[in-house]
């Protein structure tokens, strides 16, 4: 894992040199410079985004849902898990990367363990309500045919909660591909990078191509995933003509 | 761990500093909301009485839950350069999206029959507003308003980067504070994000009509969490 600072020198040369007229006057948005280090700057911390996203994503929701089924078995569970991720969702972001440091140290680790503490409300929340909003004459018809209870559990509550969890899935990506860009302060990964590394220098171009793709890739992430949402249920569509 | 005894003996030490700089995040935050209110809730109020704007403030919301705050902090770095304007921008384009949705969401959602009724004892278009509508809709528009309040309150954090001062200052300005003092910072803006949450739920129970009070108890637990953004 090559630093993004090393690889691309991203303090422009104001005082002319080899740079072109653009940079050295810092001009809003200098094209040519952006199309220059898309590859070596913007593309690899957009990488680097999506995969910090993917994983704090995917160990959100696996917690998530171990903990929800937990808590739909055993009631009690649920008010104390919604407390402690609700007191985890409201430290901010900045705070607790670096309340992380002295434990896990300026590693990806630490960032991922702040991300991932962010969708746990989001996504334990969205599947509870999404399990205990199945239809009590369903699941009695369930148990009717002969179901065992954890048949119930996997063929018929599970499946019926899939739209409540994938609508958890949008908020707690969202979530993640916002605050993903606040991990670069304690690594040197992901679109915040770039808009640290701008800091130094105020580059305007630096800070518009990073802010822009991180804003882009969050209204893409949100609307593949409402895509996604809407075909897992086909039936909402009729009710979604407001 | 050594660290966090060095971040309270540091915050035993510069009292002061920690003070002034909570105050100065308060007002930041304070600022932010002010303007974002006088933005949002006039707008959503209106739009949700007149049952009118559903696709305005419902993409609000969406667009505004999917920006990244750091990133609307990093353009107006370039737009407007670092320095007060820079960050209240960035923190009330952010609050705006909650509190502007759930007022209309709260208004809209008003039971039409209640409405009616009002409406049947002669009450006019502002009298139903008034005295049937907000008192209704007052929870659910003041959850968007302490949604926003934490939200920004986090985000004032970042804001340090653009020169908004407050907490965050010491926080990403580890050259001179050292990690004690980050730390030390963290723990600061933590509590005051905690403690600001729990007062705001207080102030949300307080101003929550009894009986909306005594039929909502069992459900509030399991509010969709997409509300809470």
């Amino acid at each position: 894992m090559t630093s993004i600072a090393a690889s691309a020198p991203v303090i422009p040369n104001f005082g002319g040199g080899g740079s072109n007229s653009c940079v050295r006057q810092n001009k809003a948005f200098c094209w040519d410079w952006f199309s220059s280090h898309w590859s070596s700057t913007f593309q690899p911390a957009l990488t680097q985004h999506i995969v910090l996203t993917l994983i704090a994503v995917g160990i959100g929701l696996v917690i998530s849902l171990a903990a929800a089924l937990v808590a739909h078995r055993y009631r009690w569970v649920e008010t104390p898990f919604t407390v402690f991720s609700g007191f985890l969702y409201t430290i901010p972001s900045l705070a607790l990367f670096q309340l992380l440091v002295p434990i896990t140290g300026l590693t990806t680790t630490t960032a991922e363990i702040a991300l991932v503490s962010y969708t746990l409300l989001i996504l334990f929340r969205n599947t509870i309500t999404g399990l205990s909003e199945v239809p009590d004459e369903v699941r009695e018809s369930a148990r009717g045919m002969g179901f065992t209870p954890w048949q119930i559990l996997f063929k018929v509550e599970l499946p019926l909660a899939v739209p409540a969890i994938i609508a958890g899935l949008r908020v707690a990506t969202v979530t993640v591909i916002s605050l993903a860009t606040v991990a670069a302060f304690v690594i040197d990964k992901g679109l915040g990078a770039p808009i640290f590394a701008a800091l130094q220098s105020s580059f305007n171009t630096e800070f518009i191509a990073a802010g822009v793709l991180a804003i882009a890739l969050a209204l893409v992430a949100d609307a593949l995933l409402l895509g996604v949402q809407r075909i897992a249920t086909p039936w909402a569509a009729s009710r979604r003509s407001a | 761990m050594n660290d966090f005894v060095d971040a309270f003996r540091f915050m035993g030490d510069n009292v002061h500093l920690l003070a002034q700089k909570t105050v100065e995040h308060l007002a930041l935050s304070g600022a932010a909301v002010g303007v974002s209110l006088a933005i949002a809730l006039p707008l959503g109020v209106w739009l949700g009485h007149v049952h009118r704007g559903s696709f305005i403030a419902v993409n609000v919301a969406n667009v505004g839950r999917a920006l990244p705050s750091l990133a609307v902090i990093s353009i107006g770095l370039a737009v407007l350069g670092i320095g007060f304007l820079n960050v209240m921008v960035a923190l009330v384009v952010l609050a705006v999206p909650p509190m502007l949705t759930n007022a209309y969401a709260a208004v809209d959602g008003v039971d039409t029959e209640a409405v009616e009724a009002a409406r049947g004892m002669g009450m006019r278009s502002p009298q139903v507003l008034w005295r049937v509508e907000l008192p209704l809709a007052l929870p659910l528009i003041f959850a968007g308003i302490r949604t926003a309040a934490v939200y920004v309150i986090a985000t004032a954090t970042l804001a340090a980067i653009a020169g908004g001062g407050g907490l965050g200052d010491i926080i990403v300005n580890q050259a001179s504070y050292g990690l004690p003092g980050v730390l030390a910072g963290a723990m600061v803006v933590t509590a005051l994000a905690l403690v600001a949450e729990g007062i705001l739920a207080l102030v949300q129970r307080a101003v929550t009509p009894r009986g909306i009070r005594l039929a909502q108890e069992p459900t509030l637990a399991r509010q969709p969490a997409a509300e809470q953004i």
